[in-house]
């Protein structure tokens, strides 16, 4: 079990960017990607949202596809990233590579458009499966010729971070020796409005571990790596190291986090336990932040069980909303980013710190030396991963 | 990893099963058989649950019960489908009230981890707690995980997985209209002869209790899985024979196939060619004319291999050809769906 | 003596359906019993679910979850409620 896992390739769509280098711009610049619909067909026309402006069909004429394609938001916004992940791993051959996907409504976009159109007209019945998360994955898998160990995690907001944990298990086994890893999620009127009905949806631009913090607003993104085992990533230039991770149930309630936020607590002491790392080694935090009150004063609990000494903390949910599945994906850039660049992103639109809890996370760009960042991404289900990327393995 | 405990819910029971009395359906969607959640739930949870979250928690505590665990390490559920009747309440809401006065149950209850969430929630595990959603492989990667689980943490002593997916009034009729169900007359039971494309579905929960090392609770053994999201025909003889020889075997050494035929012509000959070449001189069973097919109902079909081995009794209704096994030591359940997301797990007794 | 209206058994049959209580019945339920907690036993989602009920029934929009709590504490509290601020 000592195999190390690197990552040798990302990429990344969300809506403060296209591409790695356009999210990376947004992130120093402090450029939100929080704005009104324009591309998603709501009543909700107030509610601010990380969309990404471009329709279905540029995404298409982007890959090629024909207009017959099956090809969900989702698997649109996926297959974009997961090509810059490649690319830059410099990966051509698909035949021994797994692919572990993360999403959470999947196709849901489509099924909302059709679910009445079903039944009278044909036209749309090639997106009947749609519904289901797998569907997405194998479209995305199909256009790659991804061909062998394929297969979704579906645990709401900790998707993504829960299938980059696995594909580093699937390596550390010796299962397999590459994986390529992530998740997305597009917007959709059954999220928007699920949260919504929740009362936990800002009518504001989010604002992460501050104590006037009016809830979240959801987002739309994907983000893949690309991990390989350290003798096939021997040549090649090495972004960071999957070193630590862990999954843990709140066990509490459906929705709601626990007060002292025990799931939390005990992902990250896993995850610090698999790198055989001491709390006061982690130099960032990208934290699950998304600006409800529940979420942000049990996190910051935890935080403060897990961490003596808190380390520079921020949400980057203020940059690209919550963009659910795919948020443990876009997050692990964000956390190689900080690692390749050496500095740290910082948490919107705050102003004062949660009463109980007091911490106070990072404003503005901040050069640091990193060596090793923690990730948080909880989800509905008490569902809690915390994952560790370092610089060297 | 051994099996310790186990139970399933299906649109047939144990009793029949063995008895040799099986229904069939003249309908191509027929649901899971009546079970008294309210034995195992209470009130105030069961209110809530779809019969997916419901199905799946009482055959998760059948099969902890069966092995006499309270507690497991980790929670591993497979679900292709997942909480589909709340899916489309909400939906249904959000069209018809043109997103306003929604509430929110509906919308919380629909999301694929709730199985998984909800046993969490009710037996108070904080473990490891995971999701597959992979059309029909959701099940098999849960077991792959369960497996690595077991390689990679020696603190982890037994891990509950299973398989879930439900019927849901609207969504499971569309399968009539992009050719996944049997149109016209239907009569179950001979589905497998079918000359027609589409097939049958239900509904079902089947829920494992593993652990790394035999306990006196053990009963049958789950050797290795293996999951491909494409496989060519070709290829696929070659892959068997090399899974089988990674586990010491030769095809002509499993005493029974468990086959995924559900009577669509456009790819039941994936298993036809089987059955007429390595598989030929092996007892064939099918069991799909008989509980429906639907993305996890190869649980069931792992429960069924894991009962065989257990009892020593190879339940005659399902016998695709006529050889008679006295007793089975090892079978091979291999499964496809669309001819895609095929998988292989291996069965042996103890 | 709190007197029983038309409004406290609509109340009540509308508590019962929309929160899925499918073993009561109206008179299982009292005009100054809890709802929440050790009363009727009703959570945090149910309260969401009251809300949505007084927009949708009575005309009446609570923008704080919050503000529920205190509304939903028993049948009375709630009809008193209604009472003062229905506007349909």
């Amino acid at each position: 079990m000592s195999r190390s896992v690197a990552v040798t390739g990302m990429g990344i769509f969300s809506a403060i960017g296209k591409d790695l280098e356009e999210n990376h711009s947004s992130l120093i610049h402090g450029k939100h990607g929080l704005s009104t619909p324009e591309i998603l067909e709501t009543t909700h026309q107030k509610l601010p949202i990380g969309e990404i402006k471009a329709t279905n069909i540029d995404l298409a004429k982007n890959l090629n596809l024909d207009e017959s394609h099956a090809f969900t938001r989702a698997a649109l916004l996926g297959t974009i990233a997961l090509k810059e992940a490649v690319k830059n791993a410099k990966i051509k051959d698909f035949t021994n590579i797994g692919f572990v996907n993360g999403t959470s409504v999947g196709g849901m976009d489509m099924t909302e458009r059709f679910y009445r159109e079903y039944e009278n007209d044909a036209t749309n019945r090639r997106f009947i499966q749609a519904q289901h998360p797998g569907f997405t994955t194998e479209q995305i898998a199909s256009y790659f010729g991804i061909n062998n160990y394929v297969t979704t995690i579906s645990t709401a907001c900790s998707s993504a971070a829960n299938a980059i944990m696995m594909g580093a298990r699937l390596i550390k086994s010796g299962r397999l020796d590459r994986v390529i890893v992530g998740g997305t999620d597009c917007l959709s009127r059954f999220t928007l409005n699920g949260f919504n009905s929740l009362m936990i949806y800002s009518e504001d631009f989010p604002k992460p571990f501050d104590a006037e913090r009016k809830g979240l607003n959801l987002g739309e993104a994907a983000a893949y790596l690309v991990l390989e085992s350290a003798e096939l990533a021997e040549n090649k230039e090495v972004l960071g190291y999957v070193s630590g991770y862990g999954n843990a149930n709140d066990a509490f309630h459906q929705t709601a986090s626990s007060e002292n936020g025990e799931g939390a607590y005990l992902a990250m002491q896993k995850a610090l336990k698999t790198a055989r790392f001491n709390p006061h080694q982690i130099d960032y935090i990208n934290a699950h932040g998304t600006a409800t009150q529940n979420n942000d004063l049990s996190e910051s609990r935890a935080l403060i069980r897990t961490f003596k000494e808190m380390p520079a903390l921020s949400s980057t949910k203020s940059f690209t909303g919550h963009t659910l599945a795919a948020a443990g994906g876009i997050e692990a850039v964000f956390s190689l980013l900080a690692i390749k660049h050496q500095q740290i992103y910082p948490n919107l639109n705050f102003n004062s710190v949660i009463n109980e809890t007091k911490l106070e996370p990072v404003t503005e760009l901040k050069s640091a030396k990193i060596d090793h960042v923690l990730s948080n991404s909880f989800g509905f289900g008490g569902n809690c991963t915390s994952l560790i990327f370092s610089k060297n393995g | 990893m051994y099996i310790n405990g186990m139970a399933s819910i299906a649109a047939q029971t144990e009793e029949d099963l063995f008895a040799g009395n099986l229904k069939s359906f003249q309908q191509n969607i027929f649901p899971a058989t009546i079970v008294n959640y309210k034995e195992y739930i209470k009130p105030m949870m069961l209110r809530r649950m779809s019969k997916a979250i419901k199905m799946g928690l009482v055959a998760a505590k059948q099969a902890l019960n069966e092995a006499g665990v309270e507690v497991p390490d980790s929670i591993i559920v497979g679900t292709g489908e997942g909480c589909k009747q709340d899916t489309e309440k909400f939906l249904e809401n959000i069209l018809d009230e043109n997103e306003s006065f929604l509430t929110p149950t509906a919308f919380i209850q629909s999301t694929h981890n709730t199985v998984g969430g909800q046993i969490a929630l009710d037996l108070k595990c904080t473990g490891y707690n995971m999701t597959y959603t992979q059309n029909s492989v959701s099940f098999e990667s849960a077991l792959i995980d369960a497996k690595l689980q077991f390689a990679e943490d020696p603190d982890t002593r037994c891990v509950l997985v299973g398989g879930v997916d439900e019927l849901a009034k609207t969504s499971t009729p569309f399968y009539n209209l992009d050719g996944q169900l049997k149109a016209g007359e239907i009569n179950t039971a001979e589905i497998l002869q079918s000359e027609s494309g589409g097939t049958i579905t239900s509904e079902g929960a089947a829920f494992f209790l593993l652990s790394e090392i035999r306990t006196q609770d053990s009963f049958a053994e789950i050797s290795d899985c293996m999951i491909y999201r494409e496989i060519s025909e070709e290829k696929l003889e070659e892959e068997i024979s090399w899974f089988l020889k990674k586990n010491d075997l030769k095809p002509e050494d499993l005493d029974a196939v468990i086959l995924g035929n559900n009577g669509d012509k456009r790819f039941d000959h994936y298993y036809h060619q089987l059955q007429d070449t390595i598989f030929k001189n092996t007892l064939q069973l099918g069991y799909k004319n008989w509980v429906g097919d639907y993305n996890t109902v190869t649980a069931y079909s792992c429960w069924l291999g894991a009962e065989i081995l257990k009892r020593n009794e190879i339940p005659q209704q399902l016998k695709l050809n006529n050889l008679e096994v006295k007793q089975p030591k090892s079978i091979l359940i291999y499964n496809q769906y669309l001819g895609k997301n095929h998988s292989l797990t291996l069965l042996r007794s103890l | 003596m709190p007197i029983m209206t038309d409004l406290h058994t609509e109340l009540k049959a509308s508590i019962i359906e929309q929160l899925n209580l499918e073993d009561m019945e109206v008179s299982d339920i009292e005009n100054d019993e809890p709802l929440f907690g050790d009363g009727l036993g009703l959570d945090s989602i149910d309260a969401l679910e009251l809300i949505v009920l007084l927009e949708k029934d009575y005309g009446i929009k609570l923008t704080d979850p919050k503000k529920g709590r205190e509304i939903f504490e028993s049948i009375n509290k709630m009809a008193d409620f209604i009472e003062a601020n229905r506007t349909k």
